[in-house]
């Protein structure tokens, strides 16, 4: 066995058990913590793929931005997740029967798996040089040109996205001071403070 | 510029246009003070919608393609972007009164519907599995805002959230398909995968790619088994937004759902078939039968929308030509009732509050003669029954369905729009003949009034000759079927 076989299997063993382990996990930071080691071993995948620019996204934006986020979130809210689960017991042997099933007809498809004959051929045209052509480029090359449309879709999705977040959770607040820049510059001493006389004994009225 | 703008982007206009205007929109929405910007947001933006479906209405026949075939301009996609703009014009055009009543007007709504509508209108002009999939999440994330949209109401933001996470399942089973065909295919697009099945046949592992792909997107015109979802979220809504799901949203599943079928799997049609007719089959049941205990008129609109689909469904099972100008027909009529019947129940109200138990239009037609006869119009309409123009619409499929040789199909259909025509009429019995008590409001929005009556008297007006629809949809569907 090769080291590039020992490494796929390595990583592929640990990203489908770290996978399992984030389902299962009781406490959701360890369910997050599984899902960073999920990630990683899938950009050790990514990089045996020769795409090494997709590993390092996976391991800058996903492990670095979004899990991070993830357990801020976890941390920060007070969920009780052992009520969330109290119901699924229920559910699991239905579950797992279905998986089950899908798993083994999945199974079937695997092994009679036999691609297209003019796949190879349309795979390939979209394929630049390889000994010509560095992942990085050819992925902006793409990107920008001929998939621009998708590009700029997945922009919109974002935004909707964004949208949706402040919608369903922004609230304007009665009563709150804000600060209003404007406002404070505008201010001059003359209108701001008042000179009073106060009469000894009778206080600020 | 314009040698770029040509390659890339000229058939695109359209959704640039509404795009940008969404964005610049928002802006307008954030930056504006006081409440005469969200009245101003809707109406500008039902104003652009409808004066971009008349420019598609009268855009230059024929086909051509952008982005490398990412993106179609054909005469399918522009009819059923016509009909997608113009009932989100109407749809948006009817809310007003609606949420300016409920004190829920906010700018975001026609944003979030324009983006919507963007991403409808990528769904039936997608060439491509990707464009495909931006396009159906463009839509669906929308939709999912806003049916959460009034999130004071818990059933509001439950329907929001029930609809988010069996819609996200439903991405990821066409997602899985997706993948699967693009293994067997080698490529992305509807154009590579017919080939690579014209060369190869159809392998087990692209009936796979086939079946998931075909269960995601029944979800997403909620066709049953894959209908759960649809009551509940209709009735939790917020009622504009339920109008707005029962209309352009279904055109563009339907339309794409077509479109991955007839251009992608065209030369597999014996192996969808069966799940086509399984799907339509059993909506068309399930939306006569469970319709029956409703008393909820939204949830009574969510069962009938499923039956509809079910018929709808029938013209793709049929294949042919006549199939899909059959299935155009029936929902661009659709349309046309449901926006009318919307019109009414989104007038539906009780000492100012909405309702929606169909108890509340208990002897109607006393009160109001003329509504009540509109409506009576549109049911029997949404019934199917002869003169009216819902009963062309199951004719044509019917028909498109006995010439292909479908005719225990057919029988089907018949029996369940029989056991369907049931709910339909109870309604116009409580409205002339139940027992009298409290009556709706009298006050009626003049928007309202207009479509409900407009489209009631299209119903009738139009089984003359269907004002043409037939002839410019079959028109559309020509270069599909060019041999």
């Amino acid at each position: 066995m090769g080291i590039a076989a020992f490494a796929f299997y390595l990583f592929a063993i640990l990203a489908v058990g770290s996978g399992l382990c984030v389902v299962v996990a009781r406490n959701p930071v360890h369910a997050v913590l599984w899902l960073i080691l999920a990630f990683l071993s899938s950009a050790g995948l990514f990089v045996l793929l020769g795409a090494e620019f997709v590993a390092m996204l996976l391991i800058i934006v996903y492990v670095g931005a979004v899990a991070v986020l993830f357990l801020f979130v976890v941390m920060m809210l007070d969920v009780n997740f052992a009520e969330f689960r109290a119901g699924m017991a229920r559910f699991v042997p239905v579950g797992l029967l279905i998986g089950l099933v899908l798993l083994m007809m999945l199974g079937l498809a695997f092994a009679e798996w036999s691609p297209s004959v003019v796949a190879p051929s349309l795979r390939q045209a979209e394929t630049p040089p390889l000994d010509a052509m560095q992942n990085t480029p050819a992925l902006g090359n793409l990107i920008y040109t001929k998939y621009v449309y998708l590009f700029q879709a997945a922009g919109l999705i974002l935004l909707v996205a964004m949208i949706g977040a402040i919608i369903l959770t922004h609230r304007k607040r009665e009563g709150i001071k804000r600060q209003d820049i404007v406002a404070q510059i505008q201010r001059d001493p003359a209108e701001s403070i008042k000179l009073v006389d106060v009469p000894s004994g009778k206080g600020l009225q | 510029m314009s040698a770029f703008l040509d390659i890339y982007s000229a058939a695109a206009i359209p959704e640039i246009i509404l795009a940008v205007y969404a964005m610049a929109a928002l802006i307008w929405g954030a930056f504006s003070k006081g409440e005469g910007a969200d009245s101003g947001i809707l109406w500008t933006t039902a104003l652009i919608l409808l004066g971009l479906g008349a420019w598609l209405a009268v855009a230059p026949p024929g086909s051509r393609s952008a982005f490398g075939g990412l993106f179609i301009d054909d005469g399918v996609s522009r009819f059923s972007k016509v009909l997608i703009l113009v009932s989100s014009a109407l749809v948006l055009v009817l809310s007003h009164d609606y949420f300016r009543r409920e004190r829920q007007l906010k700018y975001e709504f026609p944003v979030l519907a324009a983006l919507s509508v963007v991403g409808m209108m990528t769904m039936v002009s997608a060439g491509d599995l990707m464009s495909m999939y931006m396009g159906i999440e463009l839509q669906s994330l929308s939709l999912y805002v806003l049916a959460a949209f009034n999130r004071d109401s818990a059933r509001s933001s439950e329907a929001g959230l029930k609809y988010f996470v069996l819609g996200a399942l439903s991405s990821g089973l066409l997602l899985y398909g997706a993948s699967l065909a693009y293994g067997f295919a080698g490529t992305t697009s509807f154009v590579g995968i017919a080939q690579a099945i014209e060369a190869g046949g159809v392998s087990l592992g692209m009936l796979f790619a086939l079946a998931f792909m075909a269960a995601g997107l029944a979800f997403k015109v909620s066709a049953a088994p894959f209908h759960m979802w649809t009551p509940d979220v209709y009735e939790g809504a917020p009622t504009p937004v339920t109008a707005f799901f029962a209309t352009a949203p279904k055109v563009a599943a339907m339309v794409l759902f077509t479109r991955l079928l007839l251009e992608a799997f065209g030369d597999a049609s014996g192996d969808w078939r069966q799940i086509l007719v399984f799907l339509s089959v059993a909506s068309m049941f399930i939306g006569a039968i469970a319709a029956i205990g409703q008393r909820d008129i939204k949830r009574l609109m969510a069962y009938s929308s499923i039956a509809h689909m079910g018929f709808a469904l029938m013209g793709i099972c049929a294949g042919t030509k006549q199939g899909v100008d059959a299935m155009l027909l029936y929902i661009a009529i659709y349309l046309t009732m449901n926006i009318g019947t919307f019109a009414f129940i989104l007038s539906m109200r009780r000492n100012g509050a909405p309702v929606t138990d169909i108890g509340a239009l208990n002897m109607y037609s006393r009160q109001s003669p003329l509504r009540a006869l509109a409506l009576l119009l549109l049911l029997f309409s949404l019934a199917g029954i002869v003169p009216l123009v819902g009963f062309f619409a199951k004719f044509y499929v019917f028909r498109a369905a006995l010439d292909a040789g479908m005719i225990w199909l057919v029988v089907a259909g018949g029996i369940a729009s029989v056991i369907g025509a049931f709910y339909y009429l109870r309604i116009v019995y409580f409205m002339y003949f139940g027992v009298e008590q409290e009556h709706l409001d009298s006050e009626f929005p003049k928007f309202g009034t207009l479509a409900l009556v407009a489209s009631a008297a299209l119903m009738l007006v139009g089984a003359v000759n269907l004002f043409g629809v037939p002839e410019i949809a079959s028109a559309a569907t020509s270069a599909w079927f060019a041999e």
